[in-house]
């Protein structure tokens, strides 16, 4: 019995840790390049529909987002259906051809994914679409979750 | 006298770097949003310069109708969500057999007309079972042709798109009427 107490005694028992800041860093690098950090504040409540075939966006800096569904008004309530683009609602549809021309010229693989809410109707959207088309913008995306 | 001082080590404490690059990791894993964008991706047509389109013989045509009731039409015939893939994948894949669908996959146009006041979800819901039938026809092809399913040829493959230009898409979200 003392024989096997005096290997154990002699072997080391200590996980060597040195490497464990490069590990982390590793880490933390990988998540900062993978995070986006501008997330937009909604101002207008978005339950998604879901569907079956859909497809991933894999690049998400050519993204740039539509909301469209009823406005939030605080303690609750919605108002009418309106459209956010970033962080300001849209007062003029008309205004939209400009904003999405602008963010073409940046950016000129621009996709535009429509979030859009389930209980809309489509003639806001369809506005919406004619702008796009008048902007330039003929790539866009309806948001939806995955239909489980 | 002139005795040289002893200098302490000239060193940075590395000790709690390790606990410093934690934090930063601890604070970028909570504020990362890793949810996928998913969605149902179309290519709208450029504004017309006032060019007439090209005539499309009607055969070629399928006229799918959603009112503001949320109900289908096609080719003026009612139908139900449930079948409009199956209806679609049919007149798609119809080679000229039937006079009245269309002459190839290629001259197939499938046009989507909605009233103002349809319902988003429905229009979705109809727009998902275009694009299935699409993805299952691919499917099919691709299992013929190569083996293996269409999901899983690469993205920007040359097989990708050999089964791609075999089904184009042609999909006409049309403008819908005022009312």
């Amino acid at each position: 019995m003392s024989k096997f107490q005096k290997k154990q005694a002699k072997t080391k028992q200590s996980v060597p840790t040195s490497a464990m800041p490069d590990v982390v860093f590793m880490l933390l690098i990988f998540f900062m390049v993978t995070t986006v950090l501008r997330e937009v504040e909604l101002q207008v409540q978005i339950d998604y529909t879901a569907a079956e075939n859909i497809e991933k966006i894999e690049q998400k800096r050519l993204v740039s987002y539509v909301y469209i569904g009823p406005e939030r008004l605080g303690g609750g309530r919605i108002g009418e259906t309106r459209v956010q683009i970033d962080d300001a609602l849209v007062d003029d549809i008309g205004a939209i051809r400009n904003i999405m021309y602008d963010k073409l010229l940046e950016q000129p693989r621009l996709i535009v994914s429509l979030r859009v809410d389930r209980d809309s109707e489509f003639g806001i959207i369809t506005d919406v679409q004619q702008e796009l088309r008048h902007a330039g913008t003929l790539r866009i995306n309806y948001s939806t979750r995955r239909q489980m | 006298m002139l005795k040289k001082r002893t200098r302490d080590d000239a060193e940075i404490p590395m000790s709690s770097l390790a606990d410093i690059a934690f934090l930063l990791l601890v604070f970028f894993l909570v504020v990362t949003t890793i949810d996928v964008d998913t969605g149902i991706g179309l290519i709208l047509p450029p504004i017309p310069d006032d060019i007439e389109p090209p005539p499309v013989r009607e055969r070629n045509l399928m006229n799918i109708l959603v009112n503001a009731q949320g109900m289908v039409l096609i080719n003026e015939q009612p139908a139900a969500i449930a079948n409009v893939r199956d209806q679609v994948k049919r007149f798609i894949d119809n080679h000229g057999a039937d006079p009245e669908l269309s002459e190839s996959p290629d001259d197939a146009i499938v046009s989507i007309k909605t009233d103002r006041r349809t319902p988003y979800n429905v229009y979705i819901d109809m727009l998902d079972e275009v694009m299935g039938a699409y993805e299952e026809l691919r499917h099919e092809a691709s299992m013929e042709r190569f083996g293996v399913p269409f999901s899983s040829l690469e993205q920007g493959s040359e097989r990708r798109a050999e089964i791609q230009e075999m089904y184009p898409k042609k999909i006409s979200i049309a403008e819908p009427d005022e009312g």
